[in-house]
């Protein structure tokens, strides 16, 4: 597996976050970065901050302190969905789905810029043509999507009704309808049956040899080590060190911080 | 694919509950059967033709009008998950703006009445509307990021204070940069005339002259405005289905399934929300201008709470998120709800002869101990504005127990202005052959 | 402001009158705003049929007033009536609160156990079935049966304004400007409402069921994982809440001197209003909120024209929704 280039700015930069819930401290100096075409880990233990660290990425949360910075540009409080047009998308741990919709149109509600989005162009007659237009275009990009994660013959149930790996590669295929540069991807392969774990983690690598870029929340631990370029361990609330998955695993503290922790 | 429950379609043979899965069919029918029912009625009350027609022509005016009032609701909430408990205000909002708009300028005015600003009535459509979108904004843009319920709370409010100001005695006339002008306060004010009525007056006597000798000839104009009413309902249909059938319905789906999740899709959820909350505003005030502004005069006393629950209760029977159910959720709640009880009652001072009077309920308690039933029956006729409310809030409380998703259930309109269902469909089919091939 | 005083248009007299009537209606809004606060909080569900649960216990309460003060002298069924229909009328009956306190004092306490009853009854009935169907259904389900209650208000009654009470004792202090009047209702009011504010205090501060109910205002989540809004507290917050909600029914009445099928409806937005500001699920904090509602709507009246004085209490309402959403004592608006 070969280093990403030196010299070039990473992806994402975050650095020394902070935040606090009433008295009960979240994180506390969250530090890292993410470069551009890798697969990267973030473990730790439960409650170490790996989800709040997602959620201030995200937007959802705003950080007490703390800088992140995508492409070089600083994104530190803005809105989630600045954010995520910016090229940054996230998934959530529990897979967030439109329950009264169907697959189809969960996939086709993500793409930005659409011209339908406009309330008078949605409307008028001879506008609503130019929308139809593109819906054709989504419409085919999606079910191209809805063809690779092979839940084709889903399309038209509602989304609500899939079972929970089937949501999560609906979670998936929707967010890489918005051609991420940086995808947030918080434990994608949670209650994922494991060839259907094979089949996305297939998809990850491709994706990520055509050059995006993963950020990746999992406790699988055998799955990060087999598959990550880097990976970071977060522990109360803090990054505890950086490194390659081998570096990772010689590294004591990392043990201790999981056997301090939960147990894993 | 689930298919939501339907009593009509689980109760009809399957040859014509085919039939049933047409939207058309299903208002129709609807709209049939309770016409029917109000023909019968009119026959048993005797009534010749100029009394049916005028009895179908209210029922029908008060089933536009609802309807349009129940598919904003239905955008609101169905679709964007708004809840607006404020729709009177927007409504009051668009008929009060016009009707001053209209108004003719001071010194112009004949004495005894309220000067405006004397403009067409066409211009002053259109600022009413406006002036509805704008409070509509108003009181959007701050509410958005609350809780649904304090949004609820917040909405409400804002109709009780458009109400409290078109009541105060300070705004009934007052002078404004030189303009005199004034809402009318508590004792109301004169609207714009209805243009119906004077094409009929003029242009399109003859019409009336010459059906005049079969029927009553105000029928004319009564029915004309009802079609035009028809008509202002089908464009509203037609844009909201639109609207709804599109990526911006889609969005606005999506809010309301989840938001947060929206959001992290890159979409500007505040500004969905704003605009599905604008225009419907606008489409109320456009109501309020058609429904009180056609009667001929306003007072703040029309534009009471229980208007909005009567047009939400309309989109609760018909099933929340659909505007098939919406309208005929008000084909039922005008028919039977609304107006039915005063046809009870005229059938049955009709057919059962009561003797006596109740003027109040102890009278009728009184009656009732000294074993005279007809005084509390009396009493009970009388009171049936009354009872068409409570009746109104029993229904509510059965329907969120039993029937949450509303008489036909919630039923699932695509969001896409292309025809993603047999786009699938058509490659799912291709898919199995090719399978099967193999 | 200053100015107004300066030139004799405000005086210190009409100041000081427009605090005392502010006080003694902030004092209704927030007895009344307890019960809605605290199932707010608890079921988590803005009730807006809590303003007809005034209105029915204030009728009933008010008939049984009648029927104590008029007995023999007038049927049983024109006094608890309200002599509907123009049978009786308050001076025939000669009520008010110095002629027939003991009339007053059982039109209360029966407005009180309607109120209480009331409240068991429907929750029961309507929103027992319903816990946990959201926030908003549940809403739906509350305004149902506001409708219901407020035109089973008008079936009965009819949409009649009902004149109450006879002339009473009143005292005036003299102050520069002219003189306030202190009304034996409104001083009924304010021992009444100290009285329910004692007991309110004893009642969360001494016994079991006052902890449990603070400890859910106070961190609903624990008390949430630790069990304790069991339904036997609904039942009991319900009762309490219904009881104030009845006693404020009848003392609105009192002070208004009138009575018709929307006084609590009336009343309603701005019992929200104190109950947003004070913080739902605060019961202090509802008294308070509600007495500064009732300040702020009197006083508005120096400004405001008297037209707009419940609009004036709803825009309030809705900044303290805006901006601070916890209310004005709450921290954190999480």
């Amino acid at each position: 597996m070969s280093e990403p280039t030196s010299g070039q700015r990473p992806l994402l930069e975050v650095e020394s976050l902070h935040k606090s819930f009433g008295g009960i401290t979240a994180l506390d100096g969250v530090t890292f970065e993410v470069k551009s075409g890798t697969l990267t880990g973030l473990i730790g233990p439960n409650g170490a901050g790996k989800s709040t660290t997602f959620n201030a990425i995200g937007g959802i949360l705003q950080p007490d302190s703390g800088t992140i910075r995508f492409s070089g540009e600083e994104i530190t409080g803005e809105s989630p969905d600045r954010i995520a047009g910016k090229g940054l998308v996230r998934t959530f741990q529990i897979s967030r789905e439109f329950r009264n919709m169907t697959v189809i149109e969960n996939m086709m509600i993500a793409p930005t810029n659409q011209r339908g989005e406009s309330a008078l162009q949605s409307v008028t007659p001879g506008l609503r043509e130019d929308v139809s237009e593109q819906e054709e275009r989504i419409f085919e990009r999606a079910w191209e999507m809805l063809e690779l994660f092979d839940i084709d013959h889903l399309a038209l149930e509602n989304a609500g009704a899939l079972s929970g790996g089937q949501r999560k590669l609906l979670e998936l295929a929707r967010a890489l309808m918005l051609d991420p540069e940086l995808l947030l991807l918080d434990e994608p392969f949670a209650g994922v049956n494991p060839t259907l774990e094979k089949t996305l983690i297939d998809r990850v690598e491709t994706l990520r040899d055509e050059g995006h870029t993963f950020l990746l929340v999992e406790h699988d631990m055998d799955m990060i080590m087999d598959h990550c370029e880097r990976v970071i361990v977060m522990h109360q609330g803090d990054t505890l060190l950086t490194g390659t998955p081998e570096e990772v695993q010689s590294e004591e503290r990392v043990v201790e911080a999981y056997l301090g922790g939960s147990g894993v | 694919m689930s298919v939501p429950e339907d009593p009509v379609a689980d109760r009809l043979p399957d040859s014509l509950a085919v039939y049933w899965e047409s939207d058309v069919v299903k208002i129709g029918a609807t709209l049939a059967a309770v016409y029917l029912l109000y023909v019968v009625a009119g026959f048993l009350l005797g009534y010749g033709l100029s009394g049916q027609l005028n009895s179908l022509r209210r029922l029908t005016f008060l089933i536009v009008l609802y309807s349009i009032g129940a598919l904003v609701v239905n955008l609101h909430w169905g679709y964007s998950g708004l809840f607006n408990i404020g729709v009177v205000g927007f409504m009051a909002v668009g008929v009060y703006t016009t009707t001053i708009l209209t108004r003719p300028v001071a010194g112009q005015t004949p004495t005894g009445t309220l000067p405006g600003l004397g403009l067409p009535l066409p211009i002053a459509i259109v600022g009413g509307v406006l002036a509805a979108a704008l409070v509509g904004y108003v009181a959007a843009l701050p509410s958005l990021r609350l809780r649904d319920d304090y949004f609820a709370i917040v909405t409400l409010a804002f109709a009780e204070i458009i109400r409290i100001t078109a009541k105060a005695s300070e705004l009934q006339e007052f002078t404004v940069f030189g303009t005199t002008l004034g809402t009318g306060g508590g004792r109301g004010i004169r609207t714009f005339p209805n243009p119906v009525n004077q094409f009929f007056e003029g242009t399109g006597a003859p019409v009336v002259d010459a059906v005049s000798g079969t029927v009553d000839g105000s029928l004319v104009a009564g029915w004309a405005f009802v079609l035009v009413l028809t008509g202002v309902l089908v464009c509203v249909l037609w844009m909201i289905v639109r609207l709804a059938g599109s990526p911006f319905g889609r969005v606005l789906k999506g809010i309301r399934d989840d938001e947060e999740a929206t959001t992290a899709l890159a979409k500007d959820t505040n500004s969905f929300k704003i605009r599905a909350f604008i225009i419907g505003s606008g489409i109320l005030g456009f109501l309020g201008i058609i429904w009180q502004g056609s009667q001929g005069y306003i007072s703040p006393g029309l534009f009471v709470p229980q208007l909005t629950f009567f047009i939400w209760i309309a989109v609760i029977i018909g099933g929340a998120g659909s505007n098939t159910g919406s309208i005929i959720g008000s084909i039922l709640f005008v028919g039977t709800i609304y107006l039915g009880p005063g046809y009870v009652r005229r059938l049955i001072e009709e057919f059962v002869s009561l003797s006596g009077r109740a003027a109040t309920f102890p009278d009728a308690l009184a009656a009732l101990a000294g074993g005279d039933v007809s005084g509390i029956l009396l009493y009970t006729l009388d009171q049936t504005s009354a009872l068409r409310v409570v009746l109104t809030g029993v229904l509510l409380i059965w329907l969120l127990k039993r029937r949450p998703d509303g008489l036909f259930g919630n039923r699932r309109e695509m969001a896409s202005s292309i025809d993603v269902e047999s786009r699938v469909r058509d490659r799912q089919s291709s898919d199995a052959t090719t399978g099967g091939e193999e | 402001m200053i100015r107004q005083l300066t030139t004799g248009e405000l005086t210190v007299a009409l100041i000081a009158s427009y605090l005392w009537r502010g006080l003694a209606y902030g004092l209704v809004i927030g007895l009344a705003g307890v019960g809605l606060s605290l199932t707010y909080d608890l079921l988590d569900f803005a009730n807006f049929a809590h303003g007809d649960y005034i209105t029915i216990s204030a009728f009933v309460g008010w008939g049984v007033a009648y029927l104590v003060a008029g007995f023999g002298q007038f049927s049983p069924g024109s006094l608890l009536f309200l002599g509907v229909g123009g049978t009786v009328y308050p001076q025939d009956v000669g009520i008010s609160v110095t002629a027939a306190p003991v009339a007053i004092l059982v039109g209360l306490i029966i407005a009180a156990l309607v109120g209480a009853l009331l409240a068991v009854a429907l929750d029961s009935a309507v929103y027992k079935s319903m816990r946990g169907a959201g926030n908003i259904t549940l809403l739906i389900a509350s305004v149902g049966v506001a409708f219901v209650l407020r035109y089973a208000a008008v079936f009965l009654f009819t949409q009649q304004t009902f004149g109450l009470t006879a002339d009473s004792w009143s005292y005036e202090i003299g102050l520069p400007g002219g003189a306030v009047r202190i009304t034996s209702a409104s001083l009924l009011l304010i021992i009444v409402a100290l009285v329910m504010m004692i007991a309110i205090h004893l009642l969360l501060t001494r016994t079991k069921l006052g902890k449990a109910m603070r400890a859910m205002g106070a961190n609903q989540q624990l008390a949430r994982v630790t069990g304790i809004p069991s339904e036997k507290i609904v039942r009991r917050t319900w009762l309490i809440g219904g009881a104030l909600a009845g006693i404020a029914g009848f003392m609105i009445a009192l002070l208004q001197g009138t009575i018709n099928y929307q006084i609590g409806w009336t009343l309603l937005l701005l019992v929200f209003a104190g109950v947003i500001m004070g913080g739902i699920g605060s019961v202090y904090g509802a008294i308070v909120g509600g007495i500064l509602v009732g300040l702020i709507t009197r006083v508005s009246l120096i400004w405001i024209p008297a037209s707009f004085t419940e609009a004036t209490g709803f825009a309030v309402m809705i900044l303290i929704l805006l901006t601070r959403p916890a209310g004005i004592f709450g921290g954190d608006a999480t």
